[in-house]
């Protein structure tokens, strides 16, 4: 059956310095369709949703609405032409009650009493589509299911014919995320078109009509739900790219490393980040944890660090407990850690290398004699870490931000390393390096697995995870899913445990 | 007896009127997100502009307008400054409080000393007005689109800028006009309460109704209330200067505000009650 | 990175010295400017204005030391607040430190029983605590109920003017002089010496200097001074090193107070001899540190320069007086001038413009729209 499609995104190529984050890319929507977006972290859904929604503008390629081409020049833009977006974090005043909310900026509402005239509306809209909250009530006081019924609201008070979710069960429990489905459904029956970014498959195979699956910025294909299945769909996802092995010796496996028990803790909007994680890493070897951003990792990693409390459950570094102890004490027991960001946490932007190199142990000698720095240790420690690790710098009292990403990373990897800890825990260590620095820093890693550390890997790059890892364990809403060793695994299996399947 | 208490409420209000038409032009400043701590300058800068243009007109009505006039230009600046350039607001601030200090003490040797012939009585039909006026800002800000916009620009910048209204314009309006208030509360000063001009006479109002648009929540009806307070305090001071020392009187409204950000404070945040984005530069891009 | 005619302008988040200073100048220059209208306004043409101030207080015999006697208070509380802006807390309240110094140091001289040979020593000591004292509970109110340090140290400024106020007023009050009330006059035990012919009160003067170097030396070279440079830049990496926020911030305003306090030991003991009437004490300095410290970039020796600085702009103060019978107000404008300009272009510290006239027309790369969003992931302002 023909369908005259609504909207059509053509050829959309969108770059950032570094990176093609859309390549060429085709989507095309019909009214009365869940259209799935998936795709790994990365692959460039977003973006494309942000290209569409105005915020960003395409280097090249057409979107084309009601078969007009058009420019969409912001989300004011989008708005007026019947597109809205509910965003992964809510844009909504929270002091506010939700009629407020809604008719912030609305066209036609009166000047007196704003609020008051949309209140009926919000009643009528909430009875069509199965969107019930009470229009009085303020924001902050709501769940986070009906907050985003009220973004949603929103964008339909404002005539949204296209409405675009972007990761919307990210923040709700199963049983609201059903919730959220049949409001769905009833939008279809509306005749509205619904695109919904995802990265979970069940989802997809649920409540998608059509699904087209991103990966590194181009489409791999577009498929009717109907004529699919979860394991086609994880193999396109993330793809049969043939993986690069680096040559290691067998892991020594020797004695615990880093052992988790049980971790339970939240995350910064309270919502359960982990839910009972229990592994553990042997000296010698790399244990490899993949999954897609956003199942807990960042929570994980949190927690075995210091910075963030755990609500139940034991770490232990070396046989040491450390449940809960503050960053230096962690550090102190041998556990050194490689921050996700890079600039933000792991330098202190504007200090020089040579003080960024001691950092974590300044306080010592032969850094610190009483309450004197020794410039002269600290400048030799520095050139030897410069030369060891190879971190290119004018000098060592360069500023440390004034580096390219990759030393920056070499000085963060010189600095943690240098005192041989036992145990490493490394956050998508190369994250937006190129391939020469990422190289020397799996080298590096490899080099501390061989002198017989454990190492915890977090990274979302399936490559990354397989080249490195003796074991690789997935995680998924906050569970580990399923562990395999690295010979047993591929991308297939991998990719079905990122999307929720128990390996 | 009573003729002492009706005096302390008289003269209450005659000085709570500029405090409140200060503090209710810091309120809505501060709702759309911008602190200005200029209010002593943009007050002095009133007080004289209104004495210089009453004495020469014989106006006082046309040297209030003026007043207004002055401390818009003040507030417009730090606007400028701290919405365009995105400069620290509260330096800001601090810089145009110096700045209206000088420039007023400059500018106004040559009326200092002068009398002021037609004035404005103390309390009068324009304390009726302010009065009414702060009702008719309270409802604009809650229960107008208007009102509701200042308040979101102060809340969530980006949920504002996304729905289509400009930000930064809507900030400007509020700090303006929060100037051309303060403005005016100083005129009152020098065309009504004290008719008469001298360097300074501020004596540190302008700050004392910062602390009342804080002591007040940023809610114009309460600030009523803490402007009277306030006013028949610094009353007080005086009135009880032959049994009490009046400096530990007119210490109170400063220890006061301490007090009151003390107990309103909230870990890790402001004031209970404060905008969410308050003092915060809005930049686009961090969404 | 973009393009305005022939100059080409990118960000650059590391600027060397020398564009520092260039823009802090031109900053400079441009408060001349301005003040250069209110000249113009009294009838003083801009530039002859300017040439009688810059003769009148650089060089002239007399002028110079009051400069100095300027630039010793200025330089006091000037380093307190460098280090108090490094570690991030907006400390306005030198005006107010000051005058608790003062106030500590009147006591020790008038009413202490401290045998004469440690009257100065004792004062200075005092002084500190004093000024170390007002600024505390700012700092602790900040640490312990998160109470913005701007409001409550400028509050703290008014409490201490009506304190000493009423001390001069009331119990501390000494022989009247037509109707200014002041203490009686310190005993010569407490006068701090002046350089002969001055009001160069030079031991507060040296103190100044040692103290500069003392916080110089104390951010590069000791664990507290690179706990302090860690945590005003990052608090996350504070954290991850194990910094305790709490001691440092109160060490930091604990020193700043102190060192505010001193200034205002200075001002009682070396050149009014007695505590008088609040604003004569002050003088609108504790605010001018503001712009000695911002202006000295987070540099302690450079509030040196700053202060020496800042020290002709008050002397100027008189120059105008009498050479161009403009009252010494100007300054106030200047400063908040000054000020304005400072803050104004501080975000131009972190552009880089180059004259790059296009010689021929490459193809334009696309620039992403300024409107919506300008660039992509990893682009933070």
């Amino acid at each position: 059956m023909h369908v005259e499609a609504f909207l059509a995104l053509q050829n959309i190529t969108k770059t950032f310095p570094g990176v093609v984050a859309n390549d060429r890319v085709t989507l095309e929507v019909r009214p009365g369709e869940v259209h799935a977006l998936l795709g790994e972290n990365g692959a460039g859904k977003t973006t494309l949703m942000s290209v569409l929604y105005g915020i960003y503008q395409p280097d090249s390629g057409e979107i084309v609405l009601r078969g007009r081409p058009v420019r969409i020049r912001s989300p004011h833009d989008a708005i007026a032409r019947g597109i809205g977006m509910v965003p992964q974090q809510f844009l909504l005043v929270r002091r506010h009650t939700v009629a407020e909310n809604v008719a912030l900026g609305l066209a036609g509402t009166p000047v007196l009493f704003p609020a008051r005239h949309v209140q009926r509306r919000i009643e009528d809209l909430g009875q069509r589509y199965g969107l019930l909250v009470d229009p009085q009530a303020p924001v902050w006081s709501l769940s986070v299911s009906e907050q985003q019924r009220v973004e949603i609201l929103k964008a339909l008070m404002r005539g949204a014919e296209i409405l675009i979710l972007d990761e919307p069960t990210s923040v709700l429990t199963p049983q609201e995320a059903l919730g959220l489905f049949a409001v769905l459904r009833r939008m279809k029956e509306e005749g509205h078109a619904v695109i919904f970014i995802t990265h979970k498959l069940d989802e997809v195979m649920a409540v998608a009509d059509r699904v087209t699956v991103l990966r590194k910025g181009r489409v791999v294909d577009t498929v009717p739900v109907a004529r699919t299945d979860k394991r086609a769909l994880a193999r396109m996802m993330v793809g049969r790219d043939v993986e690069f092995r680096l040559p290691k010796a067998p892991a020594t496996a020797d004695g615990e490393a880093l052992a988790v028990e049980d971790l339970w803790t939240r995350s910064d909007r309270g919502l359960l980040a982990l839910r009972g994680v229990s592994f553990s890493v042997r000296r010698g070897e790399i244990l490899g944890i993949a999954g897609v951003a956003g199942n807990g990792q960042r929570e994980q990693v949190e927690v075995l660090t210091g910075l963030r409390r755990a609500e139940r459950g034991r770490v232990r570094v070396l046989g040491r407990d450390v449940t809960n102890r503050s960053a230096r004490e962690v550090f102190e027991a041998g556990a050194a850690h490689i921050p996700e960001e890079r600039v933000r946490m792991g330098i202190v932007p504007r200090l020089s290398v040579a003080e960024n190199l001691v950092l974590r142990q300044y306080r010592y000698p032969p850094f610190c004699r009483g309450p004197l720095l020794d410039p002269e240790a600290i400048f030799d420690f520095a050139r030897r870490m410069i030369a060891e690790y190879d971190i290119v710098t004018p000098s060592a009292r360069t500023p440390a931000r004034a580096l390219s990403g990759g030393n920056i990373q070499k000085l963060i990897l010189a600095r943690e390393l240098s005192g041989e800890p036992g145990v490493v825990i490394a956050a998508h260590p190369t994250s937006g390096l190129d391939v020469s620095a990422t190289e020397q820093i799996h080298a590096l890693l490899l080099r501390r697995r061989q002198q017989g550390a454990g190492v915890l890997l977090v990274s979302e790059d399936l490559d990354e995870i397989l080249a490195l890892s003796d074991r690789i364990a997935v995680m998924f809403s906050g569970e580990i899913v399923g562990t395999v060793a690295a010979g047993e695994a591929d991308r297939e299996r991998l990719g079905l445990m990122m999307t929720g399947q128990r390996g | 007896m009573e003729e002492w208490v009706l005096n302390t409420i008289i003269r209450g209000l005659a000085l709570g009127t500029p405090l409140l038409w200060a503090a209710l032009g810091e309120v809505y400043a501060e709702r759309s997100g911008v602190v200005n701590l200029g209010v002593e300058g943009m007050m002095i800068l009133g007080a004289f502009s209104a004495f210089a243009l009453a004495q020469t007109t014989g106006n006082p009505l046309l040297g209030l307008l003026l007043a207004a006039g002055a401390g818009a230009a003040g507030a417009l600046l730090h606007a400028f400054v701290t919405i365009t350039l995105r400069a620290n607001q509260y330096v800001s601030g601090l810089a145009l409080t110096m700045l209206g200090l000088g420039l007023s003490a400059l500018l106004g040797r040559r009326w200092e000393g002068l009398p002021l012939l037609e004035t404005l009585p103390e309390v009068s039909a324009f304390t009726y007005l302010s009065l009414l006026l702060a009702v008719a800002l309270w409802f604009v800000l809650y229960h107008t689109r208007w009102g509701m916009v200042v308040r979101s620009a102060g809340e969530a910048p980006a949920a504002v800028d996304t729905l289509g209204v400009n930000v930064a314009l809507v900030r400007y309006l509020a700090v303006v006009f929060g100037g051309a208030m303060a403005g005016v509360g100083g005129g009152f000063l020098s065309v009504a309460y004290r008719p008469s001009w001298t360097e300074g006479m501020t004596n540190g109002l302008g700050w004392i109704a910062i602390a009342i648009a804080i002591f007040a929540s940023w809610d114009p009806l309460r600030a009523v209330a803490g402007a009277f307070l306030f006013g028949a305090l610094f009353h007080l001071s005086f009135r009880l200067q032959t049994w009490v020392a009046p400096e530990p009187l007119q210490m109170m409204p400063f220890a006061f505000t301490i007090l009151v950000l003390a107990a309103t404070a909230r870990r890790g945040g402001r004031a209970r009650g404060a905008p969410e984005a308050l003092g915060v530069p809005y930049v686009r891009g961090e969404r | 990175m973009m393009r305005i005619g022939p100059l080409e302008v990118e960000r650059r988040p590391d600027p060397p010295v020398t564009w520092v200073l260039g823009v802090s100048l031109l900053a400079i220059l441009a408060a001349m400017a301005a003040s250069g209208v209110i000249f113009w306004s009294h009838g003083v043409a801009p530039l002859r204005a300017y040439g009688v101030i810059i003769r009148g207080t650089l060089f002239n015999v007399r002028a110079l030391p009051e400069v100095v006697r300027f630039a010793i208070p200025l330089l006091l509380a000037g380093v307190g607040l460098v280090l108090a802006f490094r570690a991030l807390f907006w400390n306005i309240g030198a005006e107010g430190q000051i005058l608790a110094g003062a106030t500590a140091a009147t006591w020790v001289a008038l009413f202490s029983p401290v045998p004469d040979p440690l009257k100065l020593p004792a004062m200075f000591l005092a002084g500190f605590l004093g000024g170390a004292a007002w600024g505390f509970l700012p700092a602790l109110l900040k640490l312990r109920l998160a109470v913005n340090e701007v409001i409550s140290t400028l509050m703290m400024n008014y409490i201490a003017l009506y304190l000493v106020s009423w001390l001069v007023h009331g119990p501390w009050k000494g022989p009247q002089m037509r109707g200014f009330a002041f203490t009686d006059e310190f005993p010569p035990a407490a006068q701090i010496p002046l350089l002969a012919g001055t009001r160069i009160h030079w031991v507060t003067l040296l103190l100044g200097i040692l103290l500069a170097g003392a916080v110089a030396f104390m951010l590069a070279r000791t664990r507290l001074g690179f706990e302090i440079r860690v945590q005003g830049e990052s608090l996350d990496a504070a954290r991850y090193a194990g910094i305790d926020p709490t001691r440092t911030t109160l060490l930091v305003m604990l020193f700043g107070g102190g060192a505010a306090g001193l200034a205002g030991v200075g001002e009682v003991g070396g050149i009014h001899h007695r505590l008088l009437d609040p604003n004569q004490i002050s003088l609108g300095l504790g605010y001018a540190a503001i712009i000695v410290a911002w202006l000295a970039r987070g540099s302690p020796l450079a509030a040196v320069l700053t202060a020496l600085f800042l020290g002709v702009v008050f002397t100027s103060g008189d120059v105008m007086k009498v050479a161009l019978q403009m009252p010494a107000r100007v300054t106030d404008v200047f400063n908040g001038l000054i000020l304005f300009w400072l803050i104004g272009s501080e975000r131009a510290l972190y552009y880089r413009v180059r004259w790059v006239p296009r010689r021929e027309a490459p193809a334009p790369l696309p620039v992403p729209d300024a409107g919506a969003g300008s660039g992509g992931p990893g682009d933070g302002e």
